[in-house]
């Protein structure tokens, strides 16, 4: 979407005070910090009209605004706070430059219909505002986690050495460990052997499963779904104890009457466990995918000549993807971050990174945790961005627009 | 189907399929083919989640009523206590007290009477270390020549000459119980019937309240904050969407434990959030707010760790709702609210339901995040289940209170299938 | 004849080691608990005996997992870690087996038979104590203001020490130190704690406090609130305490007044096989000699279970400091203590604690 509206410079009765209204906001948090929030909020107001005035009538020039902007705000805030003062300051400069002028130029409303009201622009930032603000939520504890992991002590807190930039402060330490500490490493090694394997597990049967249940003809549906989506319901420490006694039996008897190696069983125990708590999510999504699905579909390909199993890998799935990776994406994300069930059914060999973050948090608490979480989040998002770029490629490969 | 060839039959006699077979039959077979097909589809799944699953789940929440240890341990003396009226408030007789030593010498031998001192505790305190102690005493006496026990016993320990021990063992002999369901509504069964806790005892019942009403609030501030978010996600270009996608899956790869310990250092007294309004002097440093150990850090930590649950329903319904349908509305004289709440809005129900229905029944099961940020009053009842079930090993009061909780979720279960319709869920 | 017995003599002593399982689980807390542990009993017995040991980090689920492998009949541990109250809840429920220490355990080297180095440690038939820990409070020293607290009663006085405090969310030692707090006199605790008058009075004494209390439930939390100037005082093992400040360097001292003493030791489960029992107690001799339990003293500081082993107890592994003044059972800090009341708290418990959580439901 390129420009859709001409855009026009807008008077500076209107820019004005509406960045000043942004300069006195912030003027109030240094105000009340120094004494004085009404005095705060006019010298706000007032500096920052002052320097949109500036560099519109005199100035004329953005990039040169740009720097001064950035570099006066910082050195304002360096005055009062120091090193975060001046990084604040910073980003505050670079935001007053930026609002002054994407108001001037009137570029808010270069990508909005041109028929839109002086409300609805409003609404449209405000609401942009709050999504943003919900984003920031979501992923609070990510920020607080990198930092955090980085840390020279060996607690979950700011140290004052932290908050000053102080390289003191930092190390790598708790990667460290938990790149040669080979509990971890095992830990790792189990998470990543079991979760995908009990994923597959849950989406091929629960897939099918879907399949079946979205048939028009099937006798009791209502309670078959109650019962597969039961795993999801149960409180999970009753399903833990329960889930005991039976692999504990099952265990039995793979190793005493088929004399399978012990290990292997373990793992064999973990992954049905896991396998039963993601069923219910790939159900739910599979079978949702299958309400909008059109079944003349599938008597077309039959019709064409083509088998069940052909109609169903080459017409049914690629429709039905969409909803079979992400019951996947829940039931991978459910094995990888349990540690109830695990607690119970598995034994030490089977340790997984949760049982290993739990008894890290409860018996000492070490960062190493917080080191895991970077690396996991590092991975994810190079996956998801793998994932979309690939995507965006066969996209462009197929000739289509992207959309 | 078959119906409408009713017709054609009654004129031209029994309408043939190509093989030859009357049609009527021919459809009822496939019918039957298409259900034995769907059947076998869903049959494995089926069958490893009913074995896998419900049936070690069952057995695990019949241990709610079953009680069949005071038996098992004490048969002779439970045979007797049906001959002993407890109203009278008389001892029971030398009879009862020789069948008690001759049952105790056996499941002493067994090791078997300080099991059943623990269960027996459960209900009136002290019996525990009497049968421990005790014990030890009786071991040495033998049935058959040591008699008359009854004063020999009283010497052992008073308790033995105290009538309510006797009533206790009588009231619990029973094999199938309703004891421990009683005891999870803070009611107990005593000799003269079911009865209230005394009031300091009170506390499943407003764990029970307390789990429902604050589950509520987080599936309501997931609804409210979700929304926003799912509505931008479905409304922009799918490039830009794809990217907030991350944000809105990232906090899943963070592990839940790492998550809930994130929030503690966010909010606590000394936390990022206090200090930081503490530094914009928006708080005085000897009022810092108090934002975690209670309620607020439940619902603050719990909403977030929900609230993608909530997303992804949401969106993938709203991204089926065509924009059009929006400047139809407003191009027909609705105002921009009137077309979002008459239009918009009821499309997306569906989503709101699917989201709702999945983040109320997971929060309420939860108890890890409680556990750590909930201090004392924001605990769920899942928090007392996992104590029974791990430290004091009362599991048959912890599957009298999952088989409520359990009886709870399918009940709102069932009133959301009457009233949105379970078909109507979409998720993914 | 005689080549004969040779041969068989020769063949059992080849083949009794071999007959022995080559692999056992033995189940503790992790953390650093388990590395003094492995440093201490495992890394020696494997050394000596070739046997490999799998650390299985489950002691804070034990009992519930130790019940249902017996009900499973699938017991895969041989030998757990549990604290003296669990392994009462586990004798009881006939879950471990019953020890005799003069002839299961090893003597000390003076000659002193086990159960008499052991003394009154020896809590319950099937339980070997290991260690001495104590629970009590660490406080801040730059935020308890110009006199530091020395006595159990200034957690409750929130004049002079303004501020939270972190206490464990059970009712095991808050009662009784309210109770002391409260007037009571130290012999007369549980007698009052008995009755439900003592327990109001105690669980009143405590509301004095509970706006200004933290309640932890994982060992590790007092020390992070420490840490972060969240509390000025909470209660920890001490252990965690001498970590806070001899390893971490944080400003915080020990309060070890009112400290209240707790075991923790080795039960070997209910219900093993012959072979596999054999073993367990193999390593239960070794690993509870009076050398090894000082060695432990070396990791971490709690106190020894074995009096003769108190002498023995000589400096940090890494950091050089001498151990003897860290232990909870020195005398300088042992002034004023208490021994944890397993016979009451095992039959009031579930009473006390249904009381304490409606009270802090309250």
């Amino acid at each position: 979407m390129a420009s859709l509206t001409p855009i026009s410079r807008k008077p500076l009765s209107f820019v004005l005070p509406t960045t000043a209204a942004f300069g006195a906001l912030l003027g109030l948090f240094v105000g009340t910090a120094n004494g004085s929030a009404l005095l705060g909020v006019l010298i706000g107001a007032a500096i920052v009209a002052a320097m949109g005035a500036v560099f519109i009538l005199v100035l004329k020039n953005e990039q040169m605004a740009k720097w001064i902007s950035i570099v006066g705000v910082a050195a304002l805030g360096f005055f009062f706070a120091g090193l975060p003062g001046a990084i604040i300051g910073a980003l505050s400069g670079w935001f007053f430059y930026w609002i002054t002028y994407w108001l001037y130029e009137g570029r808010y409303r270069a990508k909005l219909l041109p028929y839109l009201t002086g409300r609805q622009v409003l609404w449209h930032y405000t609401f942009r505002t709050i999504c943003g603000a919900i984003f920031v939520f979501l992923i609070t504890p990510i920020l607080v986690v990198m930092p955090l992991s980085f840390n020279a002590e060996d607690f979950f807190t700011f140290t004052p050495e932290m908050l000053r930039f102080d390289p003191e402060g930092y190390s790598l330490k708790h990667y460290r460990d938990f790149f040669t500490n080979n509990e971890w490493q095992r830990s790792f090694k189990n998470s990543l052997i079991i979760a995908p394997i009990a994923t597959v597990i849950s989406v091929s049967l629960g897939t099918l499963a879907a399949i079946g249940l979205s048939q028009s003809h099937v006798p009791g549906r209502r309670a078959i779904m109650a019962i597969l989506i039961s795993p999801m319901i149960v409180p999970l420490i009753i399903s833990a104890t329960g889930m005991f006694f039976f692999y504990s039996d099952i265990g039995n008897w793979l190793e005493g009457t088929l004399g399978l190696p012990k290990t292997f069983v373990g793992y064999v125990k973990v992954v049905l466990a896991h396998a039963v708590l993601g069923i219910p999510f790939v159900i739910i999504t599979v079978t949702a995918t299958l309400v909008g699905f059109d079944h003349s579909l599938t008597r077309a390909a039959a019709n064409m000549g083509a088998n069940p199993v052909t109609t169903f890998f080459r017409v049914q799935m690629p429709l039905i993807l969409p909803g079979v990776i992400s019951g996947g994406l829940f039931a991978f994300i459910t094995s990888f971050d349990e540690v109830v069930v695990v607690l119970f059914v598995g034994s030490a060999s089977q340790k997984t990174l949760p049982w290993q973050m739990f008894t890290g948090l409860r018996e000492q608490i070490s960062p190493t945790i917080l080191a895991v979480a970077t690396i996991l989040v590092g991975i994810s998002i190079l996956l998801l961005a793998t994932v979309e770029i690939l995507r965006r490629r066969s996209e462009r490969l197929r000739g289509m627009s992207p959309t | 189907m078959s119906d409408a060839t009713q017709p054609d039959t009654a004129i031209a006699g029994p309408v043939l399929a190509a093989d030859g077979t009357p049609l009527k039959r021919s459809l009822a077979r496939s019918l039957r083919v298409q259900k034995m097909r769907a059947m076998a589809l869903i049959a494995p799944l089926l069958i490893f989640v009913l074995v896998s699953f419900i049936i070690p789940i069952g057995s695990m929440l019949f241990r709610s009523v079953e009680n069949g240890m005071v038996e098992q341990t004490l048969p002779l003396t439970v045979v007797e206590l049906q001959n002993w009226d407890a109203s009278t408030g008389d001892l029971p007789d030398e009879q009862l007290y020789a069948a008690f030593v001759a049952d105790m010498v056996v499941a002493i031998d067994a090791k078997r009477h300080t099991r059943l001192g623990t269960r027996l505790n459960y209900e009136q305190t002290g019996m525990s270390s009497l049968f421990r102690k005790s014990g030890r005493k009786i071991k040495k006496l033998d049935p058959a020549t040591d008699g008359p026990f009854k004063e020999q016993l009283i010497d052992i320990d008073k308790k033995w000459g105290e009538h309510e021990t006797w009533a206790v063992i009588k009231t619990h002999s029973v094999a199938i119980t309703n004891g421990y369901f009683l005891n999870a509504i803070d009611m107990q069964r005593t000799p003269d019937g079911a009865q209230a806790q005394p009031e300091d005892k009170r506390i499943l019942i407003t764990l029970f309240k307390r789990t429902l009403i604050m589950s509520m609030i987080i599936t309501c501030s997931c609804i409210a904050l979700a929304y926003p978010v799912a509505w931008l996600l479905a409304n922009l270009p799918a490039r830009s969407a794809n990217m907030l996608m991350i944000l809105v899956l990232l906090p899943f790869w963070t592990s839940l434990l790492v998550r809930t310990s994130a929030w503690k250092v966010m909010l606590q007294q000394q936390g990022v959030i206090n200090d930081v309004l503490v530094w914009l002097g928006m708080v005085s440093d000897a009022s810092r707010l108090v934002l975690i150990n209670n309620q607020t850090g439940t619902i603050i930590a719990m909403t977030h760790i929900l609230l993608p649950f909530m997303i992804l329903p949401m969106y993938s319904v709203m991204r089926t709702i065509q924009p059009t349908y929006l400047r139809a509305a407003k191009s027909m004289g609705a105002t921009n609210w009137t077309a979002f709440w008459r239009v918009y809005f009821p499309l997306s129900v569906p989503g709101i339901g699917a989201g709702s229905i999945l983040v109320f029944i997971l929060s309420i099961g939860y108890y890890i995040t409680p556990e750590i940020v909930g201090g004392t009053k924001g605990v769920f009842i899942s928090n007392r289940i996992a104590y029974h079930i791990s430290s004091s090993l009362n599991w048959g009061l912890a599957a009298a209170l999952g088989t409520i909780l359990l009886a709870v979720v399918l009940i709102l279960y069932w009133a959301y299938d009457k009233i949105v319709g379970i078909d109507n869920v979409k998720l993914g | 004849m005689k080549t004969k017995l040779t041969a068989l003599a020769v063949t059992t002593a080849l083949v009794a080691p071999a007959a022995m399982a080559q692999e056992m689980t033995i189940v503790s807390w992790g953390g650093a608990y388990s590395k003094s542990q492995l440093r201490a009993y495992h890394e020696p017995y494997t050394a000596k005996t070739g046997v490999s040991i799998i650390n299985d980090d489950s002691s804070a689920e034990a009992v519930a997992k130790l019940r249902a492998m017996d009900e499973a009949g699938n017991v895969t541990w041989d030998v757990v870690d549990v604290v003296a109250a669990d392994a009462i809840r586990l004798c009881d429920e006939g879950l471990a087996m019953e020890i005799d220490a003069d002839t299961m355990l090893a003597a000390a080297p003076d000659g002193t038979s086990a159960s008499e180095d052991f003394g009154d440690l020896l809590v319950s038939d099937c339980f070997i104590p290991q260690i001495v820990y104590s629970t009590t409070f660490g406080y801040r020293t730059d935020l308890v203001g110009d006199t530091a607290p020395t006595e159990i009663c200034a957690v409750f006085d929130t004049d002079a020490y303004p501020g939270k405090r972190s206490l464990e969310k059970r009712p095991i030692n808050n009662m009784e130190w309210a109770l002391l707090c409260d007037g009571v006199a130290k012999s007369d605790v549980y007698d009052v704690l008995a009755t439900p008058e003592g327990q109001d009075q105690a669980l009143a004494k405590l509301d004095t406090i509970k706006d200004d209390v933290i309640w932890w439930s994982a060992g590790a939390d007092t020390p992070q609130l420490l840490a972060d100037g969240e509390v000025i005082m909470g209660s920890t093992y001490n252990g965690r305490l001498f970590s806070v400040i001899e390893e971490q360097k944080q400003p915080v001292a020990m309060l070890w007044d009112a400290q209240v003493f707790d075991l923790d030791g080795w039960i070997i489960p209910a219900g093993l096989s012959d072979e596999r029992k054999a073993q367990a107690l193999d390593y239960i001799m070794f690993a509870t000699d009076t050398q090894r339990l000082a060695d432990q003293a070396k990791y971490i500081s709690y106190g020894p279970a074995r009096k003769s082993s108190a002498p023995l107890v000589g400096k940090h592994a890494d950091m050089g400091i001498d151990m003897a003044p860290h232990m909870p059972t020195d005398p300088e800090n042992a002034k004023n203590t208490f021994l944890y009341n397993y016979e009451f708290w095992a039959d009031y418990r579930d009473d006390i604690d249904a009381k304490f959580q409606a009270w802090l439901a309250k």
